[in-house]
């Protein structure tokens, strides 16, 4: 198959769903890089999804990533092994609920004592953490195309909290 | 009265007088929590640090339990007295050898203290004697709860209790014990326990906590998953899938030292006694070392007169900061290899 910018044969084959509309777009390797799409060798498929994700949100280097409260990146957390603050839990989102997960047996949600004096906003966090959970559960079952409706649905949950 | 009142005498959770204290010398249940609002100790500013130790100090010396405990301000705090904290297990190292503002809140019995400014704003324990994990963890909720009346701790529904290392966030719970193992390392089958304990997602470690090797056949064994479990169940799990068989392991191999090496035994033993009784010049680390075999021989009933608080009382004043504070001097290795051995034979005779 030919390369749809230049005359190269593609390798990069690539399926954006926007609106409900399916468009399929075939690249070739410096094309696609060009485009902002990278791929890695390694595991395809979830950087795929991280790469279209970030893609679509600006986010292009995942050790530029920063917390806006406490100023810390994603490369200074990992150098010093701490977080900065709280928000950091936030800032971070996949990457970091990734490395809580490998930290902690795969779990992701918490379950035990609860404060007595916690604050308002409970049923669209709850409906967060719902949709995080099938997100990653989408993504561990390679199921894009609702990975991808489900991250639509939380950043249209965010806001309202 | 202060607590360096009690730096002669051990604190109620080495006394030995907890459940199955002949294996479990002791529990120690530890919660992190960190105040909404603030950054994390290591990222902020001195300025905001002296600030919440001025704001916890404050709403801890304010309430219920104002009249049992005593606060230690890190930085006017001397050197050697750091250390003896440290040596009664009431704070960490990481908060003894730190820097900027700090401090420590004591219970005058010793069985409970709370760091503040260390790895998370809010670090609180309760140890107590033997194998007391859920009662000290009652505890400790308990104090949890008084602490949230006036004080609200980083929470999200997501991840639970938020701390500066995910590896501590969610229940923010360490649960720990200390054990005695020295027959299961006499039979060689210290390896087995320790793959064992590898395999079930718990730490092992020895005497004095991170990154150290056992000494004196002492081990602590504690949770490493703190997220996706209640703090009731990561106990439960503890002590049901590794505690409890590692004090049968030990009993009947124990057992098993009396039934068919006694002669063995006897000896490493006496030979344990008599060189604590006689020695002129003695390092720390021999001494946990031979005490492990004299703890062994008193509870297997093969040394009559010497009693486990004896031996208690040594384990601890003898070690480097005890020693150096109860002779009132600095002292270099071979005074102290010496005037350790002098307060050995001392409590011996």
């Amino acid at each position: 198959m030919q390369c749809e910018v230049c005359d190269n044969s593609a390798t990069v084959h690539l399926t954006e769903i926007i609106d409900g509309q399916k468009k399929e777009r075939h690249l070739c390797q410096a094309c696609s890089q060009k485009a902002g799409i990278t791929i890695k060798m390694s595991s395809p498929s979830k950087t795929m999804l991280n790469n279209f994700v970030a893609s679509k949100n600006d986010v292009s280097n995942l050790s530029e990533q920063v917390c806006e409260h406490c100023m810390l990146t994603w490369e200074q957390f990992r150098k010093l092994g701490v977080l900065g603050c709280s928000h950091d839990y936030e800032a971070f989102g996949e990457p970091l609920q990734k490395l809580i997960a490998k930290a902690q047996g795969g779990a992701i949600a918490h379950v035990g004592r609860v404060p007595e004096n916690i604050s308002g906003g409970a049923d669209n966090q709850l409906r967060l953490i719902q949709l995080r959970q099938e997100l990653h559960d989408a993504v561990e079952a390679e199921d894009y195309e609702m990975a991808a409706r489900l991250r639509d649905e939380i950043n249209h949950v965010l806001p309202q909290l | 009265m202060k607590l360096s009142d009690n730096y002669d005498k051990v604190g109620s959770w080495l006394s030995g007088d907890g459940p199955q204290s002949d294996i479990v010398i002791s529990s120690r249940v530890r919660l992190a929590r960190n105040v909404k609002g603030f950054t994390f100790s290591a990222h902020s500013t001195v300025e905001q640090n002296q600030h919440l130790l001025t704001f916890l100090q404050s709403k801890v010396m304010d309430s219920a339990l104002q009249d049992k405990v005593y606060y230690f301000c890190m930085q006017d705090t001397s050197d050697i007295e750091r250390d003896l904290l440290a040596e009664r297990h009431l704070i960490s190292k990481q908060l003894a050898c730190g820097s900027g503002p700090r401090g420590a809140i004591i219970s005058h019995d010793e069985s409970l203290s709370l760091m503040i400014n260390e790895e998370d704003h809010v670090r609180m324990q309760t140890v107590a004697s033997g194998l007391q994990l859920k009662e000290t963890y009652a505890i400790l909720a308990g104090i949890d709860d008084l602490l949230e009346q006036d004080v609200e701790f980083s929470y999200s529904k997501q991840y639970g209790y938020l701390t500066a290392c995910p590896t501590n966030v969610g229940t923010g719970i360490r649960v720990s014990v200390m054990l005695h193992l020295p027959a299961l390392k006499l039979t060689g089958q210290m390896d087995r326990v320790m793959r064992a304990t590898k395999d079930l997602k718990l730490a092992v470690r020895g005497f004095f906590g991170e990154g150290s090797e056992p000494i004196g056949d002492l081990f602590q064994l504690s949770n490493q998953i703190t997220l996706g479990k209640s703090e009731l169940e990561i106990i439960d799990e503890l002590i049901t899938h590794a505690i409890g068989p590692i004090i049968e392991y030990e009993r009947y191999a124990r057992q098993k030292l009396l039934e068919d090496e006694q002669s063995m035994l006897d000896d490493k033993v006496y030979r344990s006694l008599g060189t604590l009784k006689n020695a002129r010049l003695i390092s720390s680390e021999e001494t946990l070392l031979l005490l492990s075999y004299v703890r062994l021989g008193i509870y297997l009933g093969r040394i009559k007169g010497v009693t486990i608080d004896t031996v208690n009382k040594i384990f601890l004043l003898t070690q480097p900061a005890h020693l150096q504070y109860l002779y009132d001097q600095t002292l270099d290795t071979q005074n102290r290899d010496e005037y350790r051995a002098t307060v050995i034979r001392k409590y011996l005779a």
